[in-house]
């Protein structure tokens, strides 16, 4: 292992040898408290005027977004909306409490699976965490309820988010993450309208990979 | 280990300069992400703080390095993962084979890497049997073409349509020979069915990583495919390649830094994906790689501690740089020769395979000062290009004829009521030699510029002369 000499080397650069322990408090006080750097003031807004500046971002980067007034609207909104695209009811849905207390038989012409996405799932069903408005990025943070896997194989994902999870900037987030959920996901996904790729004559197409469609349905709820 | 061309820059400039494809890219390409770049800028009021910000970040971390990288280590482990400390890229191939090995792994796909490059991993995972799979689309057909990437994020960037065609005719040979290729979306399609079954058959994935964060022990990607994503999620196995300087403090210094990223980079606000990814699959995930490996890389780094191309560690790769570099948009990535082309690669190739081989790259250019306006990190090129310069000439590698030429000029420079006199004398005479035409179309020992355009002659004085006019008759 070249772990010491490559420590060795960087100190040998900054002309000094391990850093003294007065030093190495400050820099563990410094992980710990995570201070924040300038936040851009674009977030900086009452809570529906995030919500708007959310949902106008998501449009900007070709997502869509059906409003709701409550979740009971849910399984309408989404059956609506694979059929104007066209597309079958049969989808694999997050294994989420609040996605499973959604009376979805209300519509039965939707086929619901449970759990992770495979190669062959067509439309994906997620649980947001959160909205960040500065970019309209969705943060999906894995957990045995959210897997990955359902933001990257299906042609198609529909994205559950309360209107109360809906924050200005990342590092509200961030917060957020850390009071709710503690230690840190094993994977913390962000993600900003359809996949996309420009390398064919940097001429951005949609659909690259990932899912071609993005389509938020935002529930309204009020703030907590 | 991928062979330098750089020592061929001149000859590899006039090649490209000749080379009608890649011209034709060139010019299609380049004014779109500068355009892109600055409607994003116009967008954000505070982006030249956030750049001091990013700055600052970085200045903070390298100079708390050695902590920050053992910060990170713990963290890893905490969550799981594995960190392996590579001196080079030798041990760095090595490294990742013995992952790969013990994975048993038959094919490993890759997300987009340029340390993946610099150790030429491709190439040491085939000769041992394993075959590697670029999924980025534009590393995709790189790899199918045997060819460099030409651009750090845009590595297809010298190719056409036409080309991409080509290359999958010649390659997806299963498919009918007489598909049609109307518009961009056909390629994109074949390449995401192509490269589907790939993804879901891998053993390991490998991909880059754009920070490496203490706080938690994550490993950030960027990317607009999705394709970085599919590659750590789906195989078994995960290994990250990142070289030291990847390493920010905290979850919050990330997202500072990834806030001019983008923007700087593709001119967008925020890449599609931004992923954190902290150790292996955890108890009661339905997905996620089993084990979680990072390869940490030095290669050159260290060394460039404590010197005066420290400050090239704070390089986040955006390409801003290159996107708005008048030498790079004239000859495209490839002259550069190895694998970081532009102003960056200008001062970092130098660093890494030495000033010997790579001393034509910081003469390479014109000093207009564009990349340091636009870095991100606000990383003074033209300054670091100028310190390889002194080096190479320190160190007797830049040409007699050069050396010759500048140690004259050097004895007039020093002697300044002689250089004013000399000048004068020249630009009167040139003048007067000139001033039925107005220019030369030949020149004794300047036929590097005469050879493609006149050289306008000087108009009867020096510019030290008119100034000093212009001052007395109070014109300024």
């Amino acid at each position: 292992m070249s772990k010491q000499s490559i420590l060795t080397a960087i100190r040998r650069g900054l002309k000094r040898g391990p850093l003294p322990s007065d030093q190495t408090t400050m820099l563990r006080g410094r992980l710990a408290q995570h201070p924040r750097h300038l936040i851009p003031a674009r977030s900086r807004l009452p809570h529906a005027e995030q919500v708007e500046l959310f949902v106008r971002n998501v449009e900007k980067e070709f997502g869509s977004v059906t409003r709701v007034p409550d979740m009971d609207s849910v399984p309408g909104a989404v059956a609506d909306y694979l059929a104007a695209q066209n597309l079958p009811g049969r989808m694999v849905m997050a294994p989420h409490a609040e996605l499973q207390a959604i009376p979805w038989s209300a519509r039965p012409l939707l086929e619901i699976r449970e759990g992770r996405a495979e190669g062959t799932d067509a439309v994906s069903v997620q649980h947001a965490f959160a909205g960040i408005a500065e970019t309209g990025t969705l943060m999906l943070p894995s957990a045995p309820d959210r897997p990955v896997t359902l933001n990257l194989l299906a042609d198609t994902e529909v994205v559950v988010l309360r209107a109360s999870a809906v924050l200005g900037a990342y590092e509200e987030g961030w917060d957020r993450l850390r009071t709710e959920i503690g230690a840190m996901p094993r994977n913390v996904m962000f993600i900003t309208g359809p996949s996309r790729s420009a390398d064919i004559e940097q001429t951005l197409e949609l659909g690259a990979h990932g899912p071609r469609r993005l389509h938020v349905v935002l529930v309204e709820d009020s703030p907590r | 280990m991928h062979i330098a061309t750089s020592p061929a820059f001149k000859e590899n400039a006039h090649v490209a300069l000749a080379n009608a494809g890649l011209q034709k890219a060139l010019a299609r390409s380049g004014p779109s992400f500068i355009a892109r770049r600055a409607s994003a800028v116009a967008g954000l009021p505070e982006f030249e703080k956030l750049r001091d910000t990013a700055r600052d970040i970085k200045n903070h971390t390298l100079a708390n390095l050695d902590f920050y990288l053992e910060a990170y280590e713990a963290k890893v482990l905490e969550s799981g993962g594995k960190v392996h400390w590579c001196a080079d890229a030798e041990e760095a191939r090595q490294a990742v084979l013995a992952i790969c090995q013990a994975a048993g792994a038959r094919t490993v796909t890759k997300g987009k890497s340029m340390i993946g490059e610099e150790i030429a991993i491709n190439d040491h995972l085939e000769r041992h049997g394993i075959t590697p799979i670029e999924t980025d689309l534009g590393e995709y057909i790189i790899q199918l073409r045997h060819e460099l990437p030409s651009h750090i994020i845009a590595p297809a960037f010298h190719l056409n349509l036409e080309d991409w065609e080509d290359t999958f005719r010649k390659t997806h040979t299963d498919l009918p020979s007489d598909r049609q290729f109307n518009e961009r979306r056909d390629v994109l399609i074949e390449a995401r069915t192509k490269l589907r079954s790939k993804f879901l058959a891998a053993d390991v994935g490998i991909t880059g990583a754009n920070f490496l964060i203490a706080e938690t022990g994550s490993s950030v990607i960027v990317t607009n495919e999705g394709n970085g994503d599919l590659t750590q999620t789906l195989p078994r196995v995960h290994i990250v390649l990142a070289s030291i300087e990847k390493c920010v403090p905290t979850l919050e210094d990330a997202t500072s830094l990834l806030r001019v990223l983008a923007r700087s980079a593709t001119g967008q606000d925020f890449s599609v994906y931004t992923t954190f990814s902290t150790g292996a699959r955890r108890a009661g995930d339905l997905d996620g790689p089993e084990e979680y490996h990072v390869v940490l890389i030095d290669n050159g780094r260290s060394a460039m501690m404590g010197t005066e191309f420290q400050e090239m560690l704070r390089c986040i790769r955006c390409a801003a740089c290159m996107n708005h570099c008048p030498v790079y948009g004239a000859v495209g990535g490839h002259a550069y020769g190895w694998v970081y082309p532009g102003p960056m690669g200008s001062v970092l190739t130098p660093g890494l395979i030495g000033v010997d081989k790579a001393g034509h790259l910081p003469n390479a250019s014109t000093f207009c000062g564009k990349c340091e306006s636009v870095c991100p990190v606000r990383i003074p090129l033209p300054k670091l290009m100028r310190h390889w310069r002194e080096r190479e000439f320190e160190r007797h590698l830049s040409p007699t004829a050069q050396r010759a030429n500048l140690a004259l000029w050097a004895f007039f420079a020093r002697r300044p009521g002689l250089y004013r006199l000399a000048t004068r004398a020249a630009a009167v005479g040139m003048g007067l030699f000139g001033r039925k035409k107005g220019r030369f179309a030949k020149m004794p020992m300047a036929s590097g510029w005469t050879n493609g355009r006149d050289l306008p002659a000087p108009e009867g004085d020096t510019f030290f002369a008119r100034y000093a006019k212009a001052q007395r008759v109070g014109q300024i």
